[in-house]
């Protein structure tokens, strides 16, 4: 409240000094003046002294153009601006820049008028500081009422009145203000500093327990976008792992191009892209990430089923030989894109899944990532529909736990093999059509993260679901919590060192089918 | 171009014959191929060419390595890169340190620390000054880095597939960690712009044919010690763990020993030849010790014939040759080739360019003795 009256002081004084100001300019200037209709409100007469030649007589214009802040006034400046030379349209600008803003503060578009609000805060022109607080006692939107209180409270720092400012620093305080964080560091030198008067000391303790709060804010805020990128990374691997995994334990087979096969499955949510530019209309583009993803699957899915027919089927029971095999596939794989496709080639997300949901303070989390957990436990759900809950799990199942049992029963082994694979694949076109949201579609997009995954599925161990999602919990997120200290490179190497470690208690992995061979 | 004739090594007799004929090529007609005869003649042998030539053959020392590893014992291991590069970073190292002077920036230190900044030589480059020092830390780190990594991976029988997958990590994170600035290791720019090697000049064709020489004697060691090793009875062990491990067990060996042991000398082999490579080639860099790398090794070997020390050779040579040749002349299409070939070989040809040669010759003489005689069956079990 109180800050509210100063202010309003504040800004009733300043008006006067301005108007002031302008008469007695006015005087001075009446005898140029004179050809020009007599000026009827001190708007009207600033808006003609705004294209003056002289400089003071400008500035003196414009801050009562400002004071007022008469937004119906942004086409007639907008007029003068278009008529007059270099210099003036410099003057102007601010002036219009300030009122267009003002103007925004109540536009019906929540991101126009937080931008607005944060443009006022910048601008570093007291006048708006009603302006925003007038705004945020209407606004309806929790963020963008954060950031108009945040950007009158910075402004306020700027205010004569110590009191106000005082309040200000309270102020920021209480909201966490991240911009804030600079200039109380400033009111905190200025403070700290032996010509100091008391009112700054007063304000740099303040500002002491203002950027306190900041800070400890600062730390539990950085700690949760860490955690939700650690979540956002378990993710990816989970769903690249999961089809590596199912395969690896059905056929003990590491798939040396799964990595390409999410790349095709990127490609494919390319192709299905540009194919929508080009034969649809532009209101249908956004819906062409939905089409996308059936047909990376299928896409990734019938190369799984070709390179199982052609290349894997003759390689059951030698399985360093087919991860040899399967990387001469990748290689091919990776270059035929290279040659077709070229280098770069990016896929635009839909605009429902750009931006992002600021759900704290200072932590942001963008639809994209959301999408991508999202999506993840959709995948761990439907793979454990299919396998526990489907007949060709039943199958799948029992050739994982014996293979030649189950060829007896009457279950054909190979059947189940290759529709298994072409499964394992079409996961990974999934989860390529799901990294296209987060980076360039490239032929080394696999490769990026082809190597966690397999230590995902050698961490997790063969045949249990559950291994491989907290493996990739496991390994997905120590990648993230370890990269603020460690850095990602050592990050990395300490990982290994990890798994290698953890390999030492559990050398097949979390959680490993026991079985009676000599050889576990 | 002369090749071992590896089809004779069914025979030992046949064996040895080959060995001292392929030697006397690669020893001494070659280098007196490059000496003698004038440069336009036909049968001159370009200093550039010779070198090349070098070059495979310090492969063909890490590719006798990895046969032993994986021909012989089965244990595919992706990492042979990391211990190439151990070998011959510590070689770049000493011979960045020869520089001295002569450096672009006129400094004691390395161009690389000039440019990142670095003001004195980080504490694990001083020994490198010295030669005998570099020469032992090429194999000593190498092997030191395998005994510990082996020796985690083998106790907990972490094996076939794991083993590889393991390795492959290794070779992912020691690239990573040599592309670092701050590792003083010359990130992605690795080491190069070496001047001299004990005061002869590198850019010396003579120094590059001695160089030369000196390869093709550590490689005829390599060999004999290679064959010593696997008709020793350890050797019998290793080809038994090959063919089933369980057996092996039972049988009272402790195959993680053997495993470990050979595992070593894979890695000191990869080191003495990451060592010849580095004064031959010129530069190190990262790019040379990763995943892709490290699996283009495992291919030299497959190509050749694994299971078999003349394939090894044989392979390393001829898909390096082949390498050189073909991303001269078509780019694009190389890693068509190499793939295709990841595949051809493992489905169509398991026992490479030997078991080729080894066919025809059998089926040229079916009634020959040695035709029974299949050296080495393929598979894991």
């Amino acid at each position: 409240m109180i800050v509210k009256i100063c202010t309003r002081f504040a800004q009733v004084g300043l008006t006067v000094i301005g108007l002031l100001f302008f008469v007695d300019l006015n005087w001075v200037k009446a005898a140029e003046r004179s050809l020009m209709a007599p000026p009827s409100s001190p708007v009207e007469h600033a808006l003609a002294q705004v294209t003056s030649e002289d400089e003071t007589v400008r500035e003196s214009a414009i801050r009562i153009l400002i004071e007022q802040g008469d937004v119906s006034l942004l086409p007639q400046l907008e007029e003068l601006r278009a008529n007059a030379d270099r210099s003036i349209r410099q003057a102007i600008k601010p002036v219009m820049d300030l009122l267009k803003n003002r103007a925004n503060l109540s536009s019906g578009d929540a991101d126009v008028r937080r931008s607005a609000a944060t443009d006022l805060g910048m601008a570093g022109r007291t006048a708006a500081i009603s302006w925003l607080e007038q705004a945020a006692a209407k606004e309806p939107n929790k963020w963008v009422r954060y950031t108009m209180e945040e950007s009158a409270a910075l402004l306020s720092l700027t205010v004569e009145d110590s009191s106000i400012k005082i309040a200000a620093v309270q102020k920021l305080g209480e909201l966490r203000s991240q911009n804030g964080a600079p200039s109380l560091k400033e009111l905190v030198t200025t403070g700290n500093a032996a010509e100091a008067t008391d009112q700054q000391k007063v304000l740099a303790t303040a500002a002491v327990a203002a950027i306190e709060r900041i800070e400890t804010w600062n730390a539990w805020s950085s700690a949760i976008e860490t955690i939700f990128r650690a979540i956002s990374l378990s993710s990816i691997l989970l769903i690249m792992s999961v089809g590596l995994a199912i395969v690896f334990g059905l056929m003990g087979v590491i798939n040396m191009a799964h990595g390409e096969l999410m790349m095709v499955g990127a490609y494919a949510t390319f192709v299905t892209q540009e194919l929508f530019k080009v034969y649809l209309s532009p209101s249908a583009f956004d819906s062409y990430f939905l089409f996308a993803m059936p047909i990376s699957f299928l896409a990734a899915a019938a190369c799984g089923f070709l390179l199982e027919a052609t290349v894997i089927r003759f390689l059951y029971g030698r399985p360093l030989e087919t991860m040899l095999a399967t990387w001469g596939v990748s290689l091919v794989l990776m270059q035929a894109a290279r040659v077709y496709f070229g280098d770069l080639t990016a896929v635009v997300a839909p605009t429902w899944l750009s931006g992002g949901a600021q759900v704290m303070i200072g932590v942001y989390l963008p639809y994209n990532r959301i999408f991508i957990i999202g999506l993840s436990i959709v995948c761990v759900v439907g793979i454990y529909l299919l396998l526990f809950r489907s007949n060709l799990g039943l199958r799948v199942r029992a050739v994982m736990q014996n293979r030649n049992m189950s060829a007896c029963l009457g279950i054909p082994t190979r059947k189940v093999d290759a529709y298994t694979f072409a499964f394992g694949s079409g996961l990974a076109g999934v989860a390529g059509w799901a990294l296209t949201l987060i980076g360039n579609v490239e032929p080394g997009l696999g490769q990026n993260y082809i190597v966690d995954s397999f230590m995902v599925v050698v961490t997790g161990g063969v045949g249990k679901l559950a291994g491989t999602i907290v493996a990739s919990m496991g390994i997905g997120g120590l990648n993230k919590l370890l990269e603020p200290s460690f850095g990602a490179v050592y990050g990395k190497v300490l990982i290994l060192v990890l798994v290698i470690l953890f390999l030492q208690w559990r050398p097949s992995g979390l959680f490993a089918i026991k079985g009676r061979h000599a050889d576990s | 171009m002369p090749t071992p004739e590896s089809g004779a090594l069914d025979q030992s007799r046949g064996e040895g014959v080959a060995f001292w004929v392929v030697g006397f090529v690669l020893l001494v007609a070659m280098p007196l191929l490059n000496v003698l005869p004038p440069e336009d003649s036909w049968l001159h042998l370009s200093d550039f060419s010779l070198n090349r030539f070098g070059k495979f053959l310090a492969f063909a020392i890490l590719a006798l390595g990895l046969d032993l590893i994986w021909g012989y014992t089965g244990i595919l291991s992706l990492g042979q890169g990391v211990f190439f590069g151990l070998g011959a970073y510590c070689m770049g190292m000493h011979l960045m340190l020869t520089i001295g002077k002569e450096s672009v920036y006129g400094s004691d230190l390395p161009d690389f620390m000039v440019w990142n900044q670095v003001k004195a030589l980080p504490l694990f480059w001083k020994p490198f000054y010295s030669f005998p020092t570099a020469l032992l830390g090429a194999i000593l780190i190498p092997t030191l880095f395998a005994l510990v990594f082996g020796f985690l991976a083998f106790r907990s029988r972490i094996k076939g597939v794991y083993f590889a997958i393991i390795t492959q990590a290794l070779a992912l994170v020691a690239w990573l960690v040599f592309n670092r600035n701050e590792t003083n290791l010359g990130g992605t720019n690795g080491l190069t712009d070496f001047k001299q090697i004990l005061g002869f000049r590198l850019s010396d064709p003579g120094t590059q044919r001695a160089l030369y020489v000196l390869t093709v004697l550590c490689l005829g060691g390599t060999y004999l010690l290679c064959r010593w090793i696997i008709k020793s009875r350890a050797g019998r062990v290793l080809i038994a763990v090959r063919d089933s491990e369980p057996r092996v067990v039972f049988s009272g060996y402790t195959p993680a020993n053997y495993k470990l042991f050979v595992f070593v000398v894979s890695a000191a082999l990869a080191g003495l030849a990451g060592m010849l490579y580095v004064p031959q080639v010129g530069i190190i860099t990262p790019a040379q010790i990763g995943v892709l790398p490290s699996l283009e090794m495992v291919i030299w070997v497959a190509v050749g014939g694994r299971g078999s020390l003349a394939g090894a050779v044989l392979g390393a040579v001829s898909v390096n040759l082949g390498r050189s040749v073909l991303t001269n002349y078509f780019p694009e299409l190389w890693p068509f080739i190499l793939g295709g070939l990841f595949v051809l070989v493992v489905l169509l040809f398991p026992d490479g360019l030997v078991g080729i040669i080894r066919k025809s010759r059998s089926l040229l003489r079916p009634m020959g003795p040695g035709v029974n005689k299949v050296v080495l069956s393929e598979g894991d079990r």
